[in-house]
Order: structure tokens, then C-alpha cells, then sequence
């Protein structure tokens, strides 16, 4: 087991390395995100500004919510890892086989450190620029706040656990379904528009229709952006916000036994098949 | 003229080799579709709640997102040379090819490649903008249509100069051309939207410095019949898309000094 | 009139410079130290029309930023260069409708395109005539024998295939002169000779100009009949190939098997001679014809000693070309 974390640490302190050398994209990957952040705070602020009655969250919600999601926007399962894509492409994926590790645990540990070393930077330069640079300077409503009790804090922590673990899970889903099918197009292309609209990146999913709120937060795509999200401005709080913690992880379990279980037939096809 | 045919014959090329791979094409387009139908999706379910948005209506926003999309996969459709050119040219020292050949290095890059899965995001755009003609009982009038062939126009140009200011940039560094993101998606992105809508800050910097507005906003407020709510003279409006011309030619002069900075120090 | 003239060019780049490790990658976010490197130091030399010029020289002596330069696509920092009476940097789109230029390593056809459509679509590149196009085209494919190759897409083709292909396309507007930048690299043997075919004929019959970039000496030997070596930045040699050669390794190498095992030849007095290896029957030994010719070496030793067999041969290329640049400090950068 211990040799599935060193992987890991290594694959995550070559990543930082990696991100100081290339200072100047870091830097620019930023200023992206915080640009899109504010228009996205623009217009929900001239919505807002037309009555802000009876909607199911308030603006300072809505503007935290924001901030968050451009912070921990790595963690959505937009893509296959490359590397595995790299080896669909070559024909090289049995060659996974060769090494003394389990398939999954392996691809899920690589999973894990390249996403969390790719939000941990961004994170902390969103947490400095929103939590407090804009109230520094005199912006503070349109920053992002921190949680408003502890008990909020607390169950953001795990509901983060919880979208981590899930981000992974999904991410090794992606791979099993480039390396079945062979190709490593369908998988990348088509996963964005899904995630982004299940999970609550596009808009929170308070704002869908009333209707539809049920399938919505029980789906597994939610426990990446809205549950955890809602838990940390308390809009979800007490025996609610266990319950969708409870429900993200039990989510957890279910993709990753999916992809163990999947990643194992296609192996044992390739090592049947070949290549 | 010459140099229009040699780009007609670079793009019936570049349309041939991706068409040679039709499953690839007909699956990114179809993802591009998504990616962009999911964001006005967000859209529409924030007018059910709000109802409006500084009093415009659902169907008058889907006219000038409509549009903004339009013109920028047009545009990216058609830079993409320009888009990849520090990752394709720069990084791996292929631009001294386009140098030795008798050709402008823009020409060139022109013709690089005439990205056709970009028909997602335009088929969207065309879309929202028909449910946004539906909705509001827009006027198709030969004035009207002018106008927004106009708009279109200008907006590709102007587009287009963004991401040839993308290109310059890959001279002096080929690690932080993300941030031009910024004013392509981004600039995109606001253009979605009514500009009255924003601070005052933000409206004259996509008015003045990226002209954004002028392509997408003014011209849209003529071809509604429509006065401007910040209170532009009448006169002005229909004239703004020159300045998405204007922006392009700027930023092919810059591109100038880019290419002559890069034979003086070398790749 | 040399048809290329280049004087005094110099060419001095700046390279930023990062401490290694992680302590260095954060300081490189604070601070950037700059290097110049002066990849020229005062270049100069002509060529004529039709002549065939090898230029050769270690990793990093400057060869490639002359070349680039005298295609057009790098200012040099000081000199003056003209090539038919243009400047090439400066004059870049008219030059460069004059010259055709290989890179052994990239090539400038369209990986996903039959061969015979990336000719059709340089044609429309450099606006040649159509009937003139047809004309050359033919010409090409039949001197290199491309007919086969014409409809597979590049990205199918070998690598000697690619490099026949590269340099007809090169040819497809009737350059004047011709760079080649190691066209042989990487190739097997028949392709090389077909390569060095092709680029005789394309010199010897047609005139073309021809410089050519190598780190093969074959190539050299087969081709050239100037070199030019470059080191340092600066020219060490300007001469034909023989030249170079006596210049450097006045030296031949004779290999004797014996009858008996291999003697010791000092009792015979042979000036200049050493004995570079013996094993058993078999002896190797330098020796320096100017001081001794072959025959009366090979008399004097047999005289004294029965010998099975002699054989006597020049030390390799490589070590001619590898020992010039020892001597003259100019080992890789």
C-alpha cells in the first residue's frame, strides 16, 4: 500500500516544480480565471439588482459560490489523465500490466495528484485575490467570505474530502472508457458539457426548476460543485448537509467499485486481445 | 487577386483533411455543441427565476448572446493558425518555414487550418439567435439584415485581431498565452449579454480599448429599433463596427513587429 | 561577381540563465540573469555561381546561424551579405522566391497530404506558371524517381522517401541556389547515394548553387568540391577537401600479417613510422608518405621479414575532421 503513495508524492512535488518554471502560465492562468469570475458576479449582480425576492439564494451566496467554483475548477473531471490517452494513441496500454502496482489504485492515485496539484495553487491565489485583496480594497461584498459558523467549516472539510475522492473516481471512469473504447477522442470531448451542467459549475442548482431538484442533488455530479459549495455558505446545514455527504460518498464507493470492476474486463480483454 | 486564391485553395485543403476523418469531426463538433447549448441552458433557467435582467427579456438577451457566438466561431474557425502558433511554430522553430516561402507569414497562418469543428459553437449561436427572433417578433428588414451582416463583419475582424495579438504575444513568451483568454472567451462571454448591464468601468473598456460593443451591441440596438439606455447619439450606432476593422489592422501592424523582433534575435 | 557575398557578419544572442533546483526555480521568479553568447564572430567569405560549398563544423560553431542568415529568417547583429545583389533579411519575400532550403529533420510538405498535392500547393506558394510547373514537376519526379510516391500522404513515406520528396519540392520553383541542412541524417545507404545522385546532377547540370550542411564527411568527399569549416564562430578553413585533409593527417595506416609472429621493425631504421598495435601475427602501423612512400616501406619491410599479407588505407574521415578540430580548439561548445 505504501508504494501506492509514494507515486503520488513524487507525480505531486514534480508537478509543483513543473508550475515554478512556468511562473509566467501560472500567473496568466489566473488572471483568466479571475476575469470570468467577475463577469459571471457582473451578471448575477444586474439580476439581482431586478429583485432578489424569493430566489433561492442570496447574491452574496451566489457571488461566494463563484469564487469557489473558479478556485477548485480543476477538480472537474473534464478529461481522461493524457498519459493514458498518450498510451491509447501508441497502442501502449497493456504495458500499464508491467507495473508491480494495482492498475486502479495507481491510476486513481495519478488521478488524485494531478488534479490536486493543479488546484492547490490556483486555490490559494483565488483565496488571496477574493478573500483578501478585493476587501482590501474596499470590494469586501463582492469577495468571497468564510464559512459563516464552524460547524459549516467543518462540514465543508469533508464534503471537499468528498469532491476529491469523487473528481478521481470520475476522472479513472473517463480513462476506463478511452482505453475500452479504443480512442482517445469521445471521452474528453463529450464529458464537459455533462459535467459542467450536473455538477453546478454552469449555475448552481438551486436555480433549476423546483421540479427537477430532487434527481438534481441525488445525482453523482453534484457532490463535485453544489453539495460542497451549499455547505459552505450554509445553505445546506445540519442533518441536510450530512445526508448529501453521506450521499457523495456513498458515490464515491459506487464509481470507484464501477471502475474497478470495468477497468478489470477491459484489461483481461487486452491481454487477450493485445495491445 | 492572388493571395485570395491562394487562401481559397489553403482552405479547400485544410477542409478535405479533416473531413477525411469524419467520426473525429462529427464527434468534437457535437461536444462544441454541448459545451456551448449547456451554457445558455444556465441562461434560460436564470430568467424563469429573475424574469428579466435590467429589463431585458429572455428572447432580447438570446439575440445578442445569439450573436456573439456567431461571430466568434467564426473567427476562431478561421485563426487558428494564429491560436496555435506559439505551441505549433514558436516552441518548435516551424515559423522559419513559413519565412522562407514568398508569402506573408499572416497569409500563411490564415491558411493553416480552417477549423470546421467550430460548426458546434455556430450552430448554437444560430439557434439561441432564431429563438431570440422568435421571442422578440425581430424585424427582418433589408436594413436590418444589412446591419447585422455588418456587425458580423466587423466582429469576426475583430475577433480575429485578438487572437493575432495572441500570436504577437508568442514571441516574447510562449508560457502565458492563456492569458489572452481573457479577451477572446472572455470578451466573448461579456458580449453575451447587453452591455448596459455592466459597471461603467467594464462597459467603456469593452467600448474603447476591445471594442466589443461596437460589433455586438450598438449595431444589435439599430437592427432591434431600438435607442441606446446609456444614451449614444442615433447617428453613431450603425458606424461602430468599423471600429472591429480598425482593432484588426492594428494588431497585424504589431504582429509586424513581432516577426521582425523574432529575425533579429532568433528563435 | 560571386553570386554570394558575406563579410564580417557577426551574431551575438542573449540567453536567460536559472540556478538549478527548487531554490533556483523561486529565485528565477524574482530575478533573471542574462548570458551572451556569441554564436559569430566575424564571418566573411564568396561564392560563385554554380559552385558546390560543404560547409561543416562542430555542435554549436555557428553553421546554422549562418545558414540562417543567409536564408533571411535572423538579422545578424553586425556584417553585410548579399545574395544576388539582395540583402536577405531585408529583402526576405523576393529572396526567398530565389532559394529552395532542406532541414533533414523537418520537413516542409504537409504530413497529411499526397505528396503530389503538397507540389500543387507550393506551386500555388511561390506563383509558378502552371505549363512551367508541369514542366519542372516531370522533370523532378523522373530524375528522383517519385511516381510511386506521388499519391501516398508524406506521413506514410520513409525517411529516404520524405528526403527525395523534400528536395524535388525544394527545386519546384527553379531556385537559383539550393541549402541543404544534413539531408543524409538518418538515412540507409541507398537512399544516401540517391540523395548525392541527385544533388550532383541538380549542380553539375543545372547550375543550381548548392550549400550544403553535413555532418556526414561521405558527403563531403562525395560532393564537395570547397569546404568551409566553421568554429567558434569564427572560419578555420576555406579550402578544397584534399587540402584539409594533407593539411591535417598527413597519415596513412598499413596493416601486415605476418608468417611467423609479428617482429620488431626498429632494427630496421624506417623514419617516421609508428607501430599503433600488434597482436599476435597482425601489426598496425602509421606512417607519413611524405617522409617514406608505401613502396619503399613495403620493400624495406618485406626484404627483412616474411610477410602474408599487407593492406594500406587512410585513417577515417571522422578522425581527419575530429583531429582539425582538436587542433584547432575547437571541440564542441
Amino acid at each position: 500500500m505504501a508504494d501506492v503513495f509514494r507515486p503520488y508524492i513524487a507525480v505531486l512535488a514534480a508537478r509543483f516544480q513543473l508550475m515554478l518554471q512556468y511562473r509566467a502560465a501560472a500567473l496568466a492562468g489566473f488572471a483568466t480565471q479571475c476575469w470570468f469570475g467577475v463577469i459571471r458576479i457582473l451578471v448575477f449582480a444586474a439580476f439581482y439588482a431586478g429583485g432578489a425576492a424569493g430566489q433561492p439564494l442570496s447574491l452574496r451566496d451566489a457571488v461566494t459560490y463563484t469564487w469557489l467554483g473558479q478556485a477548485f475548477l480543476a477538480f472537474l473531471p473534464w478529461n481522461a489523465d493524457p498519459d493514458v490517452a498518450d498510451m491509447v494513441r501508441t497502442g501502449a496500454v497493456a504495458y500499464e500490466r508491467l507495473r508491480p502496482v494495482d492498475t486502479y489504485a495507481w491510476w486513481y492515485a495519478r488521478a488524485l495528484a494531478w488534479s490536486t496539484a493543479r488546484v492547490l495553487p490556483r486555490a490559494a491565489l483565488m483565496v488571496a485575490f477574493a478573500s483578501v485583496l478585493l476587501p482590501l480594497a474596499g470590494l469586501g461584498k463582492w469577495g468571497l467570505p468564510p464559512p459563516p459558523t464552524w460547524s459549516a467549516a467543518g462540514l465543508f472539510a469533508l464534503s471537499a474530502a468528498g469532491m476529491i475522492l469523487l473528481s478521481a473516481a470520475l476522472t479513472v471512469i473517463l480513462n476506463v472508457i478511452m482505453a475500452a473504447s479504443m480512442s482517445d477522442r469521445g471521452a474528453n470531448t463529450l464529458a464537459a458539457p455533462f459535467v459542467n451542467l450536473f455538477s453546478g459549475m454552469i449555475i448552481p442548482l438551486a436555480f433549476f426548476p423546483d421540479t427537477l431538484r430532487p434527481f438534481l442533488r441525488a445525482q453523482p455530479l453534484a457532490g463535485l460543485v453544489d453539495i460542497p459549495f451549499s455547505i459552505y455558505f450554509a445553505g445546506l446545514t445540519g442533518t441536510d448537509a450530512l445526508g448529501a455527504i453521506a450521499l457523495q460518498f456513498l458515490w464515491v464507493v459506487v464509481l470507484v467499485l464501477l471502475g474497478r470492476w470495468w477497468l478489470g474486463a477491459v484489461m483481461g480483454r487486452l491481454q487477450i486481445q493485445g495491445g | 487577386m492572388d493571395a485570395l486564391r491562394l487562401y481559397g485553395r489553403y482552405a479547400a485543403v485544410s477542409i478535405r483533411s479533416q473531413l477525411a476523418y469524419p467520426g473525429s469531426f462529427l464527434l468534437m463538433s457535437c461536444g462544441q455543441f454541448l459545451v456551448t447549448v449547456t451554457e445558455f441552458v444556465g441562461v434560460w433557467a436564470l430568467f424563469q427565476r429573475f424574469g428579466h435582467i435590467q429589463g431585458w427579456r429572455v428572447g432580447e438577451v438570446a439575440l445578442f448572446y445569439g450573436l456573439a457566438s456567431v461571430i466568434f466561431s467564426v473567427a476562431d474557425a478561421v485563426t487558428r493558425g494564429f491560436d496555435v502558433f506559439g505551441s505549433v511554430f514558436v516552441k518548435t522553430g516551424n515559423f522559419d518555414r513559413l519565412l522562407l516561402r514568398p508569402r506573408t507569414s499572416a497569409l500563411q497562418l490564415l491558411g493553416y487550418e480552417l477549423r470546421l469543428t467550430r460548426i458546434g459553437r455556430l450552430a448554437q449561436g444560430l439557434i439561441v439567435f432564431g429563438i431570440g427572433v422568435h421571442l422578440t417578433g425581430f424585424a427582418w428588414t433589408p436594413a436590418s439584415a444589412a446591419l447585422l451582416a455588418w456587425a458580423l463583419a466587423g466582429g469576426t475582424a475583430l475577433f480575429s485581431g485578438l487572437f493575432v495579438c495572441q500570436a504577437t504575444l508568442a514571441f516574447w513568451t510562449v508560457e502565458s498565452l492563456e492569458a489572452m483568454n481573457v479577451l477572446t472567451y472572455g470578451g466573448e462571454a461579456a458580449a453575451e449579454y447587453p452591455l448596459n448591464i455592466y459597471a461603467s468601468w467594464f462597459r467603456d473598456f469593452l467600448i474603447f480599448v476591445v471594442p466589443i460593443a461596437c460589433v455586438t451591441y450598438f449595431p444589435l440596438l439599430v437592427a432591434m429599433g431600438r435607442a441606446d439606455p446609456l444614451g449614444t447619439p442615433a447617428w453613431a450606432l450603425p458606424l461602430t463596427p468599423m471600429a472591429g476593422f480598425v482593432f484588426l489592422g492594428l494588431s497585424l501592424w504589431i504582429w509586424g513587429f513581432g516577426v521582425r523582433r523574432y529575425t533579429s534575435t532568433g528563435s | 561577381m560571386p553570386q554570394i557575398l558575406v563579410e564580417g557578419l557577426a551574431k551575438t544572442y542573449r540567453v536567460a540563465e536559472r540556478d538549478p533546483g527548487t531554490w533556483g526555480a523561486v529565485r528565477g521568479l524574482v530575478r533573471r540573469r542574462w548570458r551572451t553568447i556569441e554564436a559569430l564572430k566575424g564571418v566573411s567569405f564568396s561564392l560563385e555561381a554554380g559552385e558546390l560549398l560543404g560547409f561543416i563544423g562542430p555542435n554549436g560553431a555557428g553553421k546554422s546561424t549562418t545558414i540562417k542568415i543567409l536564408s533571411g529568417i535572423l538579422q545578424p547583429s553586425e556584417g553585410r551579405c548579399e545574395v544576388d545583389g539582395l540583402t536577405p533579411w531585408r529583402d526576405r519575400i523576393r529572396h526567398v522566391a530565389r532559394i529552395g532550403v532542406v532541414f533533414g529533420q523537418r520537413t516542409q510538405l504537409w504530413w497529411d497530404l499526397p505528396v503530389i498535392e503538397g507540389f500543387d500547393l507550393l506551386r500555388d506558394i511561390y506563383s509558378v506558371p502552371p505549363d512551367r510547373y508541369r514542366r519542372i514537376r516531370d522533370e523532378l519526379v523522373g530524375l528522383m524517381r517519385l511516381e510511386k510516391l506521388l499519391d501516398q500522404p508524406v506521413r506514410q513515406l520513409s525517411l529516404g522517401q520524405r528526403m527525395r520528396c523534400e528536395i524535388a519540392a525544394a527545386m519546384l520553383h527553379e531556385p537559383s541556389i539550393l541549402f541543404l541542412d544534413e539531408p543524409t541524417i538518418g538515412l540507409d545507404a541507398p537512399s544516401k547515394l540517391a540523395v548525392r545522385d541527385f544533388v550532383r546532377v541538380l549542380n553539375k547540370e543545372r547550375g543550381v548553387t548548392v550549400i550544403l550542411t553535413t555532418h556526414d564527411m561521405h558527403d563531403i568527399e562525395a560532393l564537395a568540391q570547397r569546404v568551409i569549416v566553421i568554429g567558434n564562430g569564427t572560419i578555420l578553413a576555406d579550402s578544397p577537401f584534399e587540402t584539409l585533409r594533407q593539411g591535417v593527417l598527413a597519415e596513412r595506416r598499413m596493416f601486415i600479417d605476418f608468417e611467423a609472429d609479428a617482429p620488431d621493425l626498429a632494427g630496421l631504421g624506417l623514419p617516421g613510422v609508428i607501430v599503433h598495435g600488434r597482436d599476435g601475427r597482425a601489426l598496425e602501423l602509421a606512417f607519413d608518405p611524405g617522409v617514406i612512400a608505401a613502396p619503399q616501406l613495403i620493400s624495406r619491410i618485406t626484404a627483412a621479414h616474411a610477410v602474408a599479407d599487407i593492406h594500406v588505407d587512410e585513417p577515417a574521415i571522422e578522425e581527419v575532421i575530429a583531429r582539425f578540430y582538436d587542433l584547432h580548439g575547437a571541440g564542441e561548445a
